[in-house]
């Protein structure tokens, strides 16, 4: 059985204008020891699916359908109160942006103190020594513990965020763009760190990026998103080499790289749709070099295609 | 035969920083340090680094938004660094343009599309009204928002991202200016609407036969973008050659580290590790010695005793500063 078993779910902002439809039907899996990424643009659903997982929703937000199955248990329709105990003691995460949300008046380490202190009651002295563990796992000196924001670069305050995510032994973490605003170097160092963590805990991890680069290289498997539907979910390799949804092929070949052969960028029409009133059919349709006429009435269904990667759409490229 | 645009000598920026209330001293910020590089007509310069390294300084010091501490920026033949009035500064003021990287915050929200592509045609006193409407409507269609007439008199929060981009574009060029500074003009952009405003550039840089500074943390866009990379590491230029060449064979250790350090969008090719120590720092009244000499996983005595090494030519063009090459 899955570690992390998503299925059907759909989620929409309820707004003075109309519903958003910010996650349509997403089905994906999530094994224990395994990385998935979620990539797609701004609004493409990425950072709703994660707060719709540890139910982190703003009012509102509806949850209409699916379930969220964590080791067997579907959390939609838990409480408030029966949630708590998943959150951050099962499924945790490092929020976007997160280094930025550390409270600057008090230091780093009182700070995972009380995180800690809040799910795990423990004598101060016990917790300080678990700060200092999970310094050291994500590269920290512990001596900084007791310093405070302001006192930190870019990435060790991620480092730092990243400890935290870590505090209550979760068996999940969810990483919402962990090294967006960080520079290339920070950023290399901060995804290998986050990687061997992974592989020495046996985490699940969940990365979401709009950087394919970044997913290709953190991913076991990949979830692509566009317009709030998941498009298309396969393997990391099948996704790069051989991708049948339209959306990934040009999605794959829009993004520059500074190795390998300097190929011509696709240029892809038009901007995503907004999701208050999507494209009828299939979402992507209005842009879709491979649009017939199927496209403009009629949902593409989310299918396997061949073992393991499923896809959702009439006309795939083989 | 080319002819260039901007000649950039020795140029320097330091940004006094506010001392205590009883320190007499006061320290530098050395953000921009003995930077030198031209720019022919038609070519385009990336400048790249990290954060905090100078690249957008130099921007600001180029259109004149800051003044320079010392050294020269010649454009056409004649120096505008220190100019501070008269018909040569407006001159300079109409040939060089500049767009930003946030099409969220650099236009005023309270002004129609109209209103901000044809300032620069009113501040510079460029036609009348019905000249300067036919010339936004031509620029609107020229940066590929058509048709004009539906988009000229709609406000900013009306328009998507790569619309505003595309409109900052057009504010840029209205005025036909043959030096552009392009600061981060992607970055903001998702990847599906990036592609788009990178050819836009491309085809209007060939277009005007314009000179360009590129200026980006993205190497992977540097090498769509421009000719030539310049790579600043905290106020020095450390590195300039060839876009591919920088790329494919970088000799300065810290290019070596950077370019290593760039996720590949394609899980079968596996990255050589090139580590190097600590983190960036502020340059606030750097030791002389070579910038890059803290991290720098080849320096010796030498490097230590000796001043920031000098740009020296390693061949067709590709020049390096940095002792142990």
């Amino acid at each position: 059985m899955a570690l992390l078993e998503v299925s059907n779910l759909t989620m929409h902002y309820t707004t003075r204008v109309g519903d958003v439809m910010a996650v349509d039907s997403v089905d994906f899996t999530l094994e224990r020891g395994r990385a998935l990424g979620l990539v797609g643009e701004s609004g493409c659903g990425k950072t709703s699916i994660a707060m719709t997982i540890l139910k982190l929703l703003p009012e509102n937000a509806r949850i209409l359908g699916g379930q969220i199955r964590f080791d067997g248990v579907d959390l939609v329709p838990l409480s408030e109160d029966q949630m708590r105990k998943y959150r951050w003691d099962h499924i945790s995460m490092v929020f976007q942006a997160a280094m930025n949300s550390l409270n600057p008046v008090y230091t780093v380490g009182d700070q995972i103190l009380e995180a800690i202190q809040h799910h795990m009651p423990m004598k101060e002295r016990v917790a300080r020594k678990r700060i200092a563990e999970l310094f050291n796992l994500v590269g920290l000196d512990p001596a900084v513990m007791d310093q405070y924001p302001h006192e930190y670069s870019g990435g060790m305050k991620q480092r730092a965020v990243i400890a935290m995510a870590l505090s209550c032994d979760p068996s999940i973490i969810i990483a919402d763009e962990p090294t967006t605003a960080l520079d290339v170097i920070v950023q290399d160092r901060i995804l290998k760190q986050i990687d061997k963590i992974r592989e020495e805990l046996n985490m699940g991890m969940i990365y979401i990026s709009h950087d394919i680069a970044v997913i290709a290289e953190v991913s076991d498997r990949i979830g692509v998103m566009y317009a709030g539907k998941m498009v298309e979910f396969a393997d990391t390799h099948t996704i790069f080499k051989s991708p049948v949804h339209p959306y990934t092929y040009a999605l794959m070949s829009t993004f520059p790289s500074v190795k390998g052969d300097k190929r011509e960028l696709v240029e892809l029409p038009g901007e995503p749709p907004n999701l208050i009133e999507p494209p009828l059919g299939c979402r992507f349709h209005p842009r879709c070099p491979r649009a017939t006429a199927v496209c403009q009435e009629q949902e593409p269904v989310f299918t396997e295609v061949t073992n393991e990667h499923f896809c959702a759409c009439w006309n795939q490229r083989s | 035969m080319n002819n260039t645009t901007v000649e950039v000598v020795d140029l320097k920026k330091l940004f006094p920083m506010a001392g205590g209330l009883f320190s007499r001293k006061v320290r530098y910020i050395h953000a921009v340090e003995d930077l030198s590089f031209k720019i022919q007509e038609g070519e385009t310069l990336g400048l790249v680094g990290e954060s905090g390294c100078g690249k957008t300084t130099t921007g600001k010091l180029l259109v004149k938004l800051i003044p320079p501490t010392g050294g020269h920026i010649y454009f056409n033949g004649s120096d505008v660094a220190t100019i501070e009035g008269g018909a040569l500064l407006r001159e300079y003021r109409r040939k060089v343009q500049m767009i930003f990287q946030d099409p969220y915050e650099s236009m005023n929200p309270r002004k129609t599309v109209y209103d901000i592509i044809a300032e620069p045609l009113v501040v510079q006193k460029v036609g009348n009204i019905v000249e300067r409407e036919t010339m936004v409507a031509e620029m609107l269609s020229g940066v590929g928002i058509v048709p004009p007439d539906t988009f000229m008199f709609r406000y900013p929060h009306e328009l998507s991202g790569g619309q505003r981009q595309r409109v900052a574009i057009a504010r840029a060029m209205v005025i036909n200016p043959s030096f552009l500074v392009a600061d981060e003009p992607t970055s903001m952009l998702d990847v599906s609407v990036r592609t788009g405003v990178m050819k836009l550039m491309l085809q209007l840089r060939k277009e005007f036969n314009l000179a360009v500074l590129y200026i980006t943390h993205d190497l992977a866009v540097a090498r769509y973008m421009c000719d030539r990379l310049a790579v600043m590491y905290l106020g020095r230029m450390v590195e300039l050659g060839e876009t591919e060449e920088v790329l494919q064979n970088p000799l300065h250790p810290y290019t070596k580290a950077l370019i290593s350090a760039i996720p590949i969008p394609d899980p079968t090719f596996t990255r050589e590790a090139i580590p190097i120590k600590g983190g960036v720092s502020k340059p606030v009244d750097p030791h002389p010695r070579c910038r890059f000499y803290d991290r720098c996983p080849v320096a010796t005595d030498g490097c230590e005793k000796l001043e920031h090494p000098p740009l020296e030519d390693k061949g067709s063009g590709h020049y390096v500063a940095c002792y142990e090459v």
